[in-house]
Formats: structure tokens, C-alpha cells, sequence
């Protein structure tokens, strides 16, 4: 039996303060989907590359598939369900991925969108090469990417001065 | 695809962490950024008994640099290091190096000494450490213990670490002044590992090069660098016909491995093209 190995797990969800008791093995998405109900975030691969699980810690974009939730201890996780604005005012991220068809079946959006989240939120200006670094961690099936990174486009500001490129990398 | 039944400790300092690595009843294994080993957990190539998770060991989160090194802490992210002022400032190469490391999201997480822990050579911080002449400490509860990158990565996955060590720092050399750099890596996807990878330094005196580094990574079980050819660089003008002979030097001893992502010819010959293609951009950058 593996219930003398819980742990309590004390974090901040979407705004909210959880206390949970949880075995170390479990991970992050497990945690979130399965015992938490959120199932906005999304398990591809469970082993790193395809970014659907790509939630906030900390304001940071995280694969919570390399997350075990005992790791969030005192962290601050944003998942997908706490981006839009109202239940009826999509956030800019979303209201750009719709308007730019930016989705088809939706399995990597959440992933995208928090990404774009963190991205919007950090105000940096990144140009087109540099976007595309920042969501490179997401595979999609569907789209092709094209309106994806148009949608990134709408939200993301590019650098105002072309002798900008040089830099941060 | 879920980790196997396991148990967790977050020590607060690191000698908690050394005694809980030393206890020989339980099979432990240090966990910090986890980008490389939860996947293993997940595919339970990896079944320790404990995770010993050194993340919130404060005395680790540093990043400390002066005119001559740049000292990395075991909880120091990827991303923080690449953010940091002083390596945006006065460290290129480990910028760029990081720049190349998976995706944003692995790099929130991974950090800089554990991915030399893990040691991974196909991996960008092992041939960056080893480009920089790094020393590497380990601590336990024999104390620390100050290892040589050449000591230190011994084949794939393997370490000069002992079971009950944690690698705690690495010190990167800062490279003499008038030195350019160059990082290229050649992958399927973006973000992959390397199938071949070059890093290169080279400093520029009256005499043409006076000083190189050029180190190869993808192209064995532990980043390689390649001796003679630096050598043979040493002295010279930086020519077509001087980067023939060094490109075809550096890989002369190569016995890259073939596998489902690249040939050992293909890795060979690329390998040669990236250290014509680094030493040129590391010249041009010396100036």
C-alpha cells in the first residue's frame, strides 16, 4: 500500500489556495485533470515534446507532464480554465487564435494558449524568428501552424527597430 | 506511462540532502529541474526509491561571476541563467548554448548542472562545459570535491559522480580576451537533441590565431575535443584552405555512432562542416 507515502500539497490554483493530499508519483497533469476536474489541460505524450499539458508555474509556460505534483508545493499554477476574461469575454489570446482560426480540433490549443498567455503578459517584443522559438515546444496535428503563429502575431508585439534583431540570443 | 511507486524529500539544506544520499537503505536519486528525469520516471526506465529534490536547497540558487569565471548553483534554471544580466552581458556563448537547449517550457524547469549531471551527450551544457575548461563541484558527506571537465563525463549518461554525490556548481573559464565564439547545431526538429553539434572559440593575435577550443558534440559517448586540430589552427590565418585542414583534422579520430537520426558518415561529414562553418563565424567574431 503506498497511502504512508502521501504527502499534503499546499499550492495556489488559478487564484485559489488547494491543500491536497497526494502519493509523490503522481504528476502534475494527474493531479489537475483526474483528481482536481480540470481538464483543460491536456496529456499528448506524457513524456516532454508535445507541449498540450503546458501549463503556468510561477508565470512560467511548464510541461506538467515533467511536473510531479509534489513539485508545486507553494508554486503558483495557472491552467487554461482561468484564462478567459468572463464565461462570456474570451482574453485577447483566445479572441486572436479564434478570429485567425487558429485551431481545429483543439487538443494543443490550451497549451498554446498559455504560452501566448505568459508571452503577452511578460510584454516583451520578439520578432518573427523569435516567436516562433517560443512555441516551438507544441506539436499540432490539425493546423500546420500558419494561423497559429498569426494569431501569436496579432498578441505578441514585434520589435519596433530593425537593428533590434541581433540581440538576446 | 506513470512514474513507479516512490518516495519524495525536499531538504531545505544540502547537508540534509548529503545524509539522504548517503543512507544506503533506500535507493535515492536527485531530482531539480526533472526534464530529464520524470521522463524516465514516466517510462520507468528509472525506479529509485526516493527523490531527493535539491529545487528549494537556497544555498544552490546563484549565479556568481567575476572577470575570469562565471559560477552556476545546482537550482539554477536554464532560462534563468540565459536571463541573467551578467550572461547577457559578458557571456555569449552560454546564452546561446542554453538558446538551443529543447523548448521554452524544458528550460523553465532544467537546469544548467543537472543537465551536466545527467550528461546526455548529445546534449548542448556538456560540450559547453567542456569548451570552457569548467571545474565541477560534488558534494556529500565526505565534503566537497572539485572535479576537472576532463575527468568528468565518462561515457553516455555516466559521470565522474559518485552515488551519494550531488553535483553542486560548475565554474566556467572565461576565455582570453580578443576571443570570438561560434555555437551551430544541426537537429531533425527544432529543439531536438543534436545529432551533431560544434562549439569553438578562438582568440585572435598579430600572428593570426593564438588560442582555440573546438569541441564536437553528438559524435560520441562524451563531448570531444578535438586536440590536434586546434593545434593545427594555432598560428594561422584564418584561410579556406586552413579550414579545410582543421575541419578535416577534428574529425579524423570520430567514430560518431549511427542510429535512427543520423549515419556516422552523415555525422562525420557534418561535423566537419560545422567546425569550417564555427572556426570562420568565431574568427569573424574575434575581431
Amino acid at each position: 500500500m503506498t497511502t504512508d507515502l502521501q504527502r499534503t500539497l499546499t499550492f495556489g490554483l488559478n487564484g485559489e489556495q488547494v491543500v491536497v493530499e497526494v502519493e509523490p508519483r503522481l504528476l502534475l497533469t494527474d493531479l489537475l485533470r483526474r483528481r482536481l476536474g480540470l481538464t483543460g489541460t491536456h496529456v499528448g505524450c506524457e513524456h516532454g515534446v508535445c507541449g498540450a499539458c503546458t501549463v503556468l508555474v510561477d508565470g512560467r509556460p511548464v510541461r506538467a507532464c515533467l511536473m510531479l505534483a509534489v513539485q508545486a508545493e507553494g508554486c503558483e499554477i495557472r491552467t487554461v480554465e482561468s484564462v478567459a476574461c468572463s464565461p462570456t469575454q474570451l482574453h485577447p489570446v483566445q479572441q486572436a487564435l479564434h478570429d485567425h482560426h487558429g485551431l481545429q480540433c483543439g487538443f494543443c490549443t490550451p497549451g498554446i494558449v498559455m504560452s501566448l498567455v505568459a508571452l503577452t503578459e511578460d510584454g516583451v517584443a520578439l520578432d518573427d524568428e523569435e516567436l516562433r522559438d517560443e512555441l516551438a515546444g507544441h506539436v499540432c496535428r490539425c493546423t500546420g501552424y500558419r494561423n497559429i503563429i498569426a494569431a501569436a502575431r496579432a498578441v505578441v508585439p514585434a520589435p519596433v527597430r530593425a537593428d533590434d534583431e541581433e540581440g538576446g540570443r | 506511462m506513470k512514474p513507479p511507486v516512490l518516495d519524495y524529500v525536499a531538504p531545505r539544506t544540502l547537508e540534509e540532502a548529503a545524509l539522504l544520499l548517503a543512507d544506503d537503505s533506500r535507493e535515492a536519486k536527485v531530482l531539480a529541474g526533472g526534464q530529464s528525469l520524470v521522463p524516465m520516471l514516466n517510462m520507468r526506465l528509472s525506479r529509485p526509491e526516493v527523490l531527493v529534490d535539491i529545487a528549494r536547497v537556497r544555498s544552490l540558487d546563484y549565479i556568481e561571476a567575476d572577470s575570469d569565471r562565471l559560477a552556476i548553483g545546482a537550482a539554477v534554471t536554464q532560462a534563468d541563467a540565459a536571463r541573467h544580466l551578467e550572461v547577457q552581458a559578458n557571456w555569449p556563448l552560454v546564452a546561446a548554448a542554453i538558446s538551443h537547449i529543447g523548448h521554452a517550457q524544458i528550460r523553465n524547469r532544467g537546469t544548467v548542472v543537472g543537465s551536466l549531471a545527467h550528461h546526455d551527450p548529445a546534449a548542448e551544457l556538456p560540450a559547453l562545459a567542456l569548451a570552457l575548461d569548467a571545474t565541477l563541484t560534488a558534494y556529500s558527506t565526505r565534503g566537497p570535491r572539485v572535479i576537472e571537465v576532463a575527468d568528468f563525463f565518462l561515457g553516455t549518461f555516466q559521470t565522474d559522480l559518485a552515488d551519494d554525490e550531488i553535483l553542486v556548481q560548475v565554474s566556467l573559464a572565461a576565455p582570453p580576451p580578443r576571443t570570438g565564439w561560434s555555437f551551430r547545431e544541426v537537429a531533425r526538429k527544432h529543439g531536438d537533441f543534436a545529432s551533431v553539434g560544434a562549439i569553438t572559440l578562438v582568440s585572435r593575435g598579430a600572428a593570426g590565431v593564438e588560442w582555440a577550443r573546438l569541441v564536437l558534440f553528438g559524435v560520441g559517448a562524451t563531448p570531444y575535443r578535438a586536440v590536434e586540430a586546434e593545434q593545427l589552427l594555432v598560428g594561422q590565418h584564418v584561410t579556406p584552405e586552413v579550414l579545410g585542414t582543421v575541419s578535416a583534422a577534428a574529425v579524423a579520430d570520430l567514430r560518431p555512432p549511427s542510429d535512427v537520426h543520423a549515419t556516422a558518415e552523415y555525422r562525420r561529414e557534418v561535423a566537419a562542416s560545422l567546425i569550417r562553418t564555427t572556426v570562420e563565424e568565431a574568427w569573424r567574431r574575434s575581431a
